[in-house]
């Protein structure tokens, strides 16, 4: 009996991990290949391991495709600059939100609640085409502002996570606040914003995340070479009209998953916290 | 006395303070939404293009849409077919493997780790353009069937048999999230339910069609929302991938209305499409909504204990 619970343990393991790495083969093949050297990749890249190892790829990619003399570099830190900016605002902006709408009674909050939950729901594609003409009315197509300045007004998804978790915390701490002389204002400050590091936190991780790996917005705003993200870049990249060879883009694209992948392997608590909780409570 | 003049002051009337925490919202909701909401259907009557000065032209957009131009209508069906087969593919892919980590042992944390990678990563670019790569005729696809002694050469994006179901197979390859919001669900069932079931003797398919789905009929019912509405606006993939190649075959609702808008300049009839998706996705959800009663379980002793909580906490809420 004992024997045979073993193996279908064993059984259980053999089986979760090889399917498991069918799952993760495209992206070990990436990595993979990236190694490879140009002429490997298309003709035997069964083969899991390069039989040459190289990172001329690597060398070669970074050098980007000769378009106005930009290299991987400018595209990674065009990139970083609309992640952090944005991200900076997502953060200031959500948790003050999800702190007006979690602990204070005003006129009209109701109303004001339904449209948040409203645009939580509202797929952003839908709205591009006259958000594009607004931006453009502003002169703002071909910088970078459309990307970061939304960013600034709250997103439903981060107000709403944040609400959660400040309605995890008891109110007895506000009242007990006020009862002191501390004005919301300084409660907020004081008292809420250091008890809800892990939403911030969480917050921080998903805005970051979703900005590095967004395209649609990028492909639409950043039309200046000097202004294109690694998203932009890479697909051009891809595109059989430019010069791009494979091993190169497998550099690039490896490389370009590796913020994503740090991000995971340190902060994979909150990520997984973040998606479990607001997708039950949604 | 002095205590109470500071609480008439500014600095602690509740509306003021609660307009000031929620104003980047609102300023943000105005412009950003219902400035551009509104301005799209308006924009919808007219032929604008972005350089000219708008013209209105009455219903003579959507008149087009409808009757005018079998792209659109392709555009509409091939959407349709992509959400109506990926979505369930991906929510009953998504829960096997749950169940199938669910087992709780040491390695769970490590096993939900291994197959969320996928997902971490799939929406970006360099994904897309690996999918892309991997599905050519001398893909990595065809390299395994013919290591496995198949002789593939079939040219899985040429063809308009296959080239949309390269991209429902990426869809249900991101069913990472889905996944996690399960696994998250299962653990909320009580172990008693099942206990109870094994010792009046059901076995483990009854279990599942009578303890397991019901119970996590509300996180099913949120999954499918949330996926389907995704699915309807997918751009990045097709776009890379396939490019709506071939003859329009992968060419979706999304994709469509980035070409009107902004290769044929066609402002006003793309801002018509937007509106005409809005509408689909609102009349969908609210469907979903409606026929929620039929199939999702809310345990009633709980949400009523629930509600009376929130009920005191807005009690002092408006005490204080």
């Amino acid at each position: 009996m004992a024997k045979k619970r073993r193996l279908r343990k064993i059984l259980y393991h053999v089986f979760t991990l090889c399917f498991g790495f069918v799952m993760v083969y495209p992206l070990i093949w990436i990595i993979m290949s990236s190694f490879r050297e140009s002429a490997e990749i298309l003709r035997d890249s069964v083969r899991l391991f390069p039989k040459v190892w190289t990172l001329e790829n690597y060398i070669d990619g970074w050098k980007g495709f000769g378009d106005g003399g930009y290299t991987f570099g400018t595209y990674f830190w065009n990139t970083f600059v609309i992640c952090v900016v944005g991200t900076v605002g997502a953060v200031i902006s959500s948790t003050m939100v999800g702190y007006g709408f979690a602990r204070i009674h005003f006129p009209g909050k109701g109303i004001w609640f339904i449209c948040m939950m409203l645009t939580m729901m509202l797929p952003g594609q839908v709205l591009s085409i006259p958000q594009y003409i607004l931006f453009n009315k502003l002169g703002w197509v071909g910088s970078n502002l459309p990307l970061i300045v939304p960013a600034f007004f709250g997103q439903g998804f981060f107000i709403f996570l944040t609400m959660q978790f400040i309605q995890g915390i008891p109110y007895e701490l506000d009242e007990a606040a006020r009862i002191d002389g501390c004005s919301r204002y300084s409660t907020f400050v004081h008292i809420i914003l250091p008890l809800i590091k892990p939403a911030v936190i969480t917050t921080t991780i998903f805005s970051f995340y979703w900005k590095w790996d967004d395209y649609f917005g990028q492909l639409l705003y950043l039309v200046k070479p000097k202004s294109y993200t690694v998203s932009v870049a890479l697909k051009l990249f891809a595109d059989p009209e430019s010069l791009g060879d494979t091993g190169p883009m497998f550099a690039m694209a490896a490389l370009s998953m590796l913020p994503v992948l740090i991000i995971f392997l340190f902060f994979q608590k909150y990520l997984v916290e973040g998606i479990s909780t607001t997708g039950l409570k949604g | 006395m002095k205590k109470k003049k500071k609480k008439s002051s500014w600095l602690y009337n509740d509306t003021a303070a609660g307009y000031f925490f929620v104003m980047p919202f609102i300023i943000g909701f105005l412009c950003f939404t219902i400035v551009p909401i509104v301005s799209s259907f308006l924009y919808s009557f007219t032929n604008y293009s972005m350089v000219n000065t708008p013209k209105f032209v009455g219903l003579s957009n959507y008149i087009r849409m409808f009757t005018k131009d079998p792209a659109y209508f392709k555009a509409f069906r091939v959407t349709l077919v992509y959400v109506i087969t990926s979505v369930p593919m991906r929510l009953v892919f998504a829960l096997l493997v749950a169940l199938l980590l669910n087992a709780g042992t040491r390695f769970t944390g490590f096993y939900r780790a291994l197959y969320y990678l996928p997902t971490l990563v799939g929406g970006s670019i360099a994904i897309s353009v690996t999918w892309k790569l991997m599905f050519q005729t001398e893909g990595l696809i065809n390299q395994l069937l013919q290591a496995v002694g198949i002789d593939s050469h079939v040219g899985w994006l040429t063809q308009t048999k296959t080239a949309l179901g390269v991209l429902i197979a990426l869809s249900i390859w991101q069913f990472g999230a889905s996944m996690i919001i399960f696994l998250a669900g299962l653990k909320n069932i009580p172990l008693i339910y099942y206990e109870a079931a094994s010792v009046d003797g059901a076995n483990a398919f009854v279990k599942f069609f009578k303890i397991t789905l019901p119970m996590l009929s509300p996180v099913i019912f949120f999954n499918l929302i949330m996926t389907l509405i995704n699915g309807f606006v997918n751009f990045t993939q097709a776009y890379v991938i396939t490019a709506g190649k071939p003859v329009n075959s992968t060419m979706m609702y999304v994709m469509y209305l980035y070409n009107q808008a902004f290769r044929n300049g066609n402002m006003g009839y793309a801002c018509g499409m937007a509106w005409i998706m809005l509408i689909l996705i609102a009349v969908l959800t609210a469907f979903i909504f409606k026929s929620s009663d039929a199939w999702v379980y809310y345990e009633s002793s709980l949400s009523d204990k629930k509600k009376k909580k929130r009920r005191g906490q807005n009690g002092k809420k408006a005490q204080a």
